[in-house]
């Protein structure tokens, strides 16, 4: 008789004390080890850096990319297609990006693609014989990543989530976490941190994104970084109802249908997302992708096998059948806020610590609009390429000894309660955040009135988040994503209400239109207390500041 | 959701203990994993794409378990797919070869499905070094 697997009770690792710790000693720590951390990682090696990285889950499976794969952007060095490369996003993004750092990024991710060829990475080979680097299938590409990352000498904890950073008065000087399996602490002193910890989709489902709590925002916040484009984090991903697989691409051939069979006007994948949504909180909406012309069906599949997946294991047929769809939250993910960058190693303005990837604001490239099917690839490992040399480079410079600094965790929020509070219900924390987030009625379509009446519940949130968990290694996890999640809830409405305009993918009912005077970002600080201040697009060109 | 771990196939490697990025399995009796926090799985298929004896399966459900029935499975031809999709396991060669992105795209740069928008036009310069 075939088995399932039983559920056993799962045995549950307390949190271990100082003890038994494991204390490490490194140049650079990078926290999380997808696109972003794995470029930083080896390339701070590269630079001659004794490099950490760990990661909350296995670095290799874990993250946005592993199970999904990206588009790239990838353009040759040639001024034409350079030239629409740039254009392309940009008023879609509401001219908030900017032409040097698509440049630079253009630049930096012809050259790393390069070297993931050099790397042996079995790109497909075009009718000229020239291979086509325009795509990364995830699990291919992560895995070979992993494997650049340990031969370049750097020491992976896998499992192994950070809880909070280290800093003394040099500035950042490691993080401590904890290893999930055993609860064994862990602490690295290191001259330098690179965040690279991803976006944070709010435990939706997302494919891959449910280790992405935001949890690099919340410890850079402790330490003072700021953020910029938080208004911009409401990024939904199309998939089956059913299913996790929020791969968007192939919707482009898609007929949506209403339940009893006529077409939904308007509704499509790139423009017509709204329409979907606004149909989807009252009816269930279908789709099929019917538009697929008969000569790509074949090449859809040996593109995206993890697209068909659902499908075929569901046992439906996407180009001939109709199936419900829905949309899932990817927040920051495929949203473009993050931690604000102030030079063109990927610093954040706290010495001793940068950001790349999903974890750092990706306007300087898309402005308000997504990063998804190319940008956020290209702007993952270019930007973790110099976080990790910028970091390696730093803790060159600083002049005293890793091993001799004295520094002390900077985490707060369930970390460090007053004696007697209660026992937090972080389930329940996470709860009461999606309830907010969620919702296209809320968080696609803004207004004042609702963000102002979300804010309020999650201010009280916030309180709450502060009290201790139990003390298992799976609970002080979870509270601390439970924090960081109610953290970057406040960010990005706090945010939102400052822009009183529609701009980008931040669509706001009560100012339907784009407004020329608010063509500028916003800069978002502040754990208990949010501030928002406005600069404009031309004010932070990181580039022209570190020429200057 | 992660529905099976295969008593019959799994060779007792903990890969997928290793690389589940949500820390589902635990290692159970003779090293065969146990699914021990199901409501953690992302539906990701990593385990699925990493387990090297077709041992696994997660169902497409990702927000409830179902039912699962091993040999039905293995009628359909359903456990072990998504790593020969892949091309990964011994004399497989990777599908990332054939990887056709880049013609598709080819063919949606020359004919755009969504009609061309007007963008509001930049009412100051883009910025300038
Ligand atoms: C379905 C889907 C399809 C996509 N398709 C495209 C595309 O076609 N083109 C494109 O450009 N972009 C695409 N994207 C976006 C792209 O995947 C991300 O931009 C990219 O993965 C970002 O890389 P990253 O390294 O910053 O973050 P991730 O790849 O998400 O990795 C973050 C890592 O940090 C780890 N981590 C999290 N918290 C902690 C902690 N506290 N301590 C230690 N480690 C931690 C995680 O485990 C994870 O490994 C897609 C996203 C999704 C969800
Ligand atoms: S599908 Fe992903 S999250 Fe679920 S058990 Fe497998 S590897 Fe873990
Ligand atoms: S990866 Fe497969 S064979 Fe290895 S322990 Fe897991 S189920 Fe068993």
């Amino acid at each position: 008789m075939p088995i399932s697997a039983a559920p056993v009770p799962a045995p549950v690792a307390k949190v271990g004390d100082a003890s038994d710790a494991l204390d490490l000693v490194a140049d650079v720590l990078v926290l999380g080890g997808g696109p972003a951390g794995t470029w930083a990682a080896w390339a701070a090696a590269a630079a001659g850096a004794k490099v950490v990285l760990a990661d909350k889950g296995w670095c290799g499976a874990s993250g946005a990319t592993a199970p999904s794969g990206t588009g790239v952007w990838h353009v040759p060095p040639d001024p034409v297609q350079r030239e629409e490369a740039r254009a392309s996003r940009e008023s879609l993004g509401g001219f908030l990006a900017e032409r040097l750092w698509m440049d630079r990024v253009l630049d930096r991710t012809y050259d790393n693609m390069a070297q993931v060829a050099a790397w042996g990475y079995p790109f497909p080979v075009d009718e000229h014989g020239q291979q086509a680097r325009r795509s990364l299938q995830g699990p291919e590409y992560m895995r070979l990543m992993r494997r650049q990352v340990l031969a370049a000498g750097v020491r992976i904890l896998d499992h192994s989530p950070a809880l909070e950073l280290l800093k003394d008065d040099y500035g950042v000087a490691g993080a401590a976490g904890v290893e999930r399996r055993t609860g064994r602490r862990w602490r690295v002193q290191a001259q330098a941190v690179v965040i690279a910890t991803g976006g944070c989709a709010f435990l939706s489902k997302a494919l891959g994104c449910d280790v992405l709590t935001g949890d690099g925002g919340l410890l850079a916040a402790e330490v003072g970084a700021e953020f910029s484009g938080m208004e911009f984090s409401n990024a939904y991903g199309i998939s089956p109802a059913f299913a996790s697989v929020t791969k968007t691409a192939f919707y482009r051939y898609a007929t949506f249908y209403h339940g009893d069979g006529r077409v939904l006007e308007g509704a499509g994948s790139a423009r017509g997302r709204s329409v979907i949504a606004r149909t989807l909180l009252t009816e269930p909406v279908y789709a099929q992708l019917d538009q697929a012309p008969e000569s790509l069906r074949e090449s859809l599949r040996k593109s995206q096998p993890n697209f068909f997946l659902p499908f075929d294991k569901a046992g439906i047929d996407p180009l001939t059948q109709r199936f419900p769809v829905t949309m899932r939250l990817e927040g920051t993910v495929r949203g473009t806020g993050g931690i604000r960058l102030v030079n063109a190693e990927c610093g954040t303005g706290v010495p001793g610590l940068y950001a790349a990837g999903d974890a750092a604001t990706r306007e300087l490239i898309c402005g308000g609009f997504t990063g998804g099917g190319s940008h956020n690839a290209a702007w993952a490992m270019s930007s973790g390429y110099w976080a990790g040399g910028g970091a390696a480079a730093h803790a060159r410079s600083l002049g005293v000894n890793a091993a001799s600094r004295r520094p002390i965790g900077a985490g707060r929020a369930t970390l460090r309660s007053a004696p007697g509070s209660r026992t937090l219900d972080h389930a329940a924390v996470v709860k009461a955040v999606q309830d907010e987030v969620f919702p296209y009625d809320r968080n696609l379509f803004r207004s004042t009135a609702k963000l102002n009446d979300s804010l309020e519940r999650l201010d009280q949130l916030w309180q709450a988040v502060q009290d201790h968990p139990e003390q298992t290694a799976r609970d002080v996890v979870r509270a601390r994503e439970a924090a960081a999640m109610t953290a970057t809830a406040r960010w990005m409405y706090a945010t939102a209400r400052e822009r009183r305009e529609t701009r980008g993918m931040h669509k706001h009912e009560d100012f339907h239109e784009q407004d020329p005077a608010q063509r500028r970002r916003l800069v978002t600080s502040g754990i208990d207390r949010i501030q928002v201040r406005a600069e404009s697009a031309s004010e932070t060109s990181v580039l022209a500041k570190a020429a200057a | 959701m992660i529905e099976l771990v295969s008593q019959d196939r799994c060779v007792s490697c903990g890969i997928c203990v290793r690389v589940c990025p949500t820390q589902v399995f635990d290692n159970g009796a003779k090293g065969i994993p146990t699914i021990a926090r199901q409501e953690d799985c992302q539906t990701c298929f990593m385990c699925e794409a990493y387990c090297p004896a077709d041992a696994l399966y997660v169902a497409p459900e990702a927000d409830r378990p179902v039912q699962v029935d091993e040999a039905t499975l293995v009628a359909e031809g359903k456990l072990g797919k998504y790593r020969a999709s892949l091309g990964w396991g011994t004399g497989r060669r990777s599908t990332a070869q054939e990887d056709d992105s880049f013609r598709i795209l080819a063919l949606a740069a020359r004919a755009p499905t969504a009609p061309p928008q007007a963008p509001a036009a930049p009412t100051a310069p883009g910025p300038r070094p």
